[in-house]
């Protein structure tokens, strides 16, 4: 090797070329084994044919109370809100970063909920508990007043442990919090007053 | 091939044999004098320079109790919980084996920070050190890695959620983010498939990654040569080396700081054992008591922290808020005025700065504040990478540096201890005003260097190392 010197002349252009050339066909045949390798973390078939509806029985939910279904492996709350919960909405609408669900709505909020209430029913509060933020499940902080972590003029909603973003009774957050959005509500329907479809709406 | 060396026939057999091995495999012999017997190490090292060789035990300790954990536990989301209580209660030994794994995890961040903190004080990262910086830097952030997947394994609440808050950060990244989080997640949710390929990860590609990195980190360091506590170079051109051209500063490390680091590492052994046998869960530091209940998807437990270790960026996420984005635009507004008023950029490198800032401020404005929580956390300790270039002291040891640096590294220090500490308690306003505070402080320390580290008057650097033969 020694002999030889880094000289130009002794170059051969055309196997330069060549070898320019079976390199960048290389990194094609590289690139193009890769791609299995990184598809292959997308979620499987079966893990996407588990997304079908649930059905919810809340006939036996009382005022005030809230039940929790598992869909898509995620927690949807049932609340049924009380006369009081309802009153105190409106009232608390400046201390909220987006009061009237404008924010994403084809994600967060859909048609049939965009309303002071966020629900078809007034009542009943159909929403993801996962917080928009980073994906815990808030805590139900429903008691109005002064506690841990919240403000004196708590009027009752959720508190995540996470990072502390707190939403209201209609899943709506507060400003100023690490969660940017309202708790999202999942595409819900009514089979009769006491049996709701979550997963599926009208539309589908 | 070498030539053969040929002993005489009288030799002792002993000295035969291990002829016999260096014609046919010079490249250990050659290699145990270049890393062992001839690499010469500073003689004034003091405490601070045990932590490297005790950051390569506790890798050992790491790797032999892993290959025995994984004999017995199962990755599957349905009975991963139950393997780990299998090895705890019904495996002979197996509690003992997993504590020392447990314990050597939060040990690992222990002596890697106590690492981290020594190069700081002496400016081992300073010219020709740069890429043993960079290299350790890497270190720490595969280890960050390896330590994140592997605390979801045990399939208990603070795993689970732990997981799913890390893994919805890469989904605040604009536009690919929530593709990103499906990508890792295999899930829509955290699952039996996220289970499958962290232990997948953890197991064998970072710690193969994590392997190769170390071996870099000691060939850069020993190609340059250890810096040491007064930040003299030992090899220097200039510096007194005797007739074979070994530095008089300098001693070899076998067998010199072998036997002082066996007595390090004893000392370390001792503190070990004590965690492991007598307080293994550390209070919930190192095992947090919400893992000993299994993973519920739909429950999140009332109070959620990391692991102590990744509890100062932790507060530097949650310290993120819409608020304090305004504080932020301000940084990048006085800092872009300041770079327009009072440096000797062309014009056009000032209207660059001015034109980035407006961009910076934009992107600011527009994206929320979720994601800066996460690029203030990535930068916490992408930032680390930089530190060789952004510090501009004349001298490197802290040891001639105005005192007042002392007093800076200490601040330095208190506040990331309080960042720590912040970290694992719950949210509250007077908290997050803290940790807000302390992310600018922890910021403005590394991005403002330049300028303070050039400042006050340095002491006058001794030609040799401050040594006292004992």
């Amino acid at each position: 090797m020694s002999e030889t010197p880094a000289n130009k002349k002794q170059m051969d252009p055309s196997k330069r070329t060549w070898l320019i050339a079976t390199g960048c066909a290389g990194a094609v045949g590289g690139v193009a084994t890769a791609i299995p390798f990184v598809s292959s973390f997308q979620p499987s078939e079966r893990a996407k044919a588990a997304g079908a509806a649930v059905e919810a029985d809340i006939s036996a939910l009382k005022p005030g109370e809230k039940m929790t279904v598992e869909w898509r492996g995620k927690p949807v709350w049932i609340v049924r809100r009380t006369p009081e919960q309802l009153a105190a909405l409106p009232k608390i609408d400046g201390e909220l970063a987006d009061p009237k669900s404008e924010r994403k709505p084809s994600e967060l909020t859909p048609e049939y909920a965009r309303n002071e209430n966020r629900s078809i029913k007034p009542e009943f509060l159909v929403v993801v508990g996962i917080c928009t933020h980073l994906g815990c499940s808030p805590s139900d902080k429903f008691q109005p007043g002064p506690q841990p972590s919240l403000p004196n003029d708590w009027q009752g909603g959720f508190l995540c442990p996470c990072h502390g973003s707190t939403f209201d009774m209609a899943g709506r957050v507060f400003k100023n919090k690490p969660a940017p959005d309202n708790l999202e509500v999942p595409p819900h329907m009514y089979l009769s007053d006491s049996k709701l479809l979550i997963g599926e709406d009208k539309k589908a | 091939m070498a030539e053969f060396k040929e002993l005489p026939a009288n030799a002792p057999a002993g000295a035969k044999l291990v002829n016999w091995f260096e014609n046919r495999f010079p490249t250990v012999f050659a290699e145990y004098e270049k890393h062992m017997a001839g690499y010469y190490a500073p003689k004034n090292f003091n405490v601070w320079y045990i932590f490297g060789s005790l950051a390569m035990l506790v890798l050992v300790i790491q790797i032999v109790t892993g290959i025995f954990l994984v004999m017995h536990y199962k990755p599957d989301a349905a009975l991963a919980f139950g393997s780990v209580e299998y090895i705890m209660r019904d495996v002979p030994w197996g509690w003992l084996i997993r504590y020392m794994h447990s314990t050597g995890a939060s040990a690992f961040f222990v002596v890697v920070y106590l690492h981290m903190f020594r190069g700081l004080m002496y400016g081992s990262y300073r010219k020709p050190r740069e890429l043993v910086w960079i290299f350790g830097c890497a270190i720490f952030l595969v280890l960050m890695a390896e330590a994140f997947m592997g605390y979801l394994l045990p399939w208990g609440q603070m795993s689970y959620w732990g997981a799913q808050v890390i893994v919805n950060l890469f989904s605040a990244i604009p536009f690919i983010g929530p593709d990103l989080a499906l990508l890792i997640r295999g899930d829509y949710v955290v699952g039996d498939a996220t289970l499958n390929r962290f232990f997948s990860f953890h197991v064998i590609a970072v710690p193969l990654v994590l392997l190769g990195l170390v071996v870099a980190h000691l060939l850069a360091l020993h190609d340059v040569g250890s810096n040491n506590p007064d930040g003299i170079e030992i090899k220097g051109p200039n510096a007194p080396k005797d007739a074979q051209g070994h530095p008089l500063d300098g001693v070899p490390f076998h067998p010199y700081y072998t036997v002082h680091d066996i007595f390090g590492v004893s000392v370390f052994l001792m503190v070990f054992s004590a965690i492991v046998f007598l307080a293994p869960e550390f209070g919930g530091y190192f095992l947090e008591y919400n893992n000993f209940i299994p993973a519920d998807p739909l429950k999140t437990p009332l109070h959620i922290a990391p692991v102590w270790y990744f509890t100062p960026y932790y507060s530097m996420l949650r310290a993120i808020t819409s608020e304090m984005m305004y504080a932020l635009i301000a940084c990048v507004g006085l800092a872009a005025v300041l770079g327009v008023v009072r440096t000797k950029l062309s014009s056009t490198g000032k209207g660059a700065v001015l034109g980035a800032a407006v961009v910076l401020i934009a992107l600011m404005l527009a994206i929320d504040a979720k994601f800066w929580g996460v690029v203030v956390m990535g930068g916490a300790v992408i930032i680390l990478f930089f530190l060789p270039w952004l510090d501009n002291s004349p001298v490197k040891s802290i040891r001639y540096r105005p005192d007042w640096h002392k007093y800076l590294y200490g601040i330095f220090v208190i506040n990331f201890v309080v960042l720590a500490y912040l970290g694992v308690q719950p949210p509250s306003p007077i908290g997050e005003r803290v940790s807000q505070v302390g992310t600018l402080f922890y910021f403005g320390f590394f991005l403002l260097m330049p300028w303070w580290s050039r400042l006050g008057q340095p002491k006058p650097v001794p030609a040799r190392v401050n040594f006292a033969a004992h």
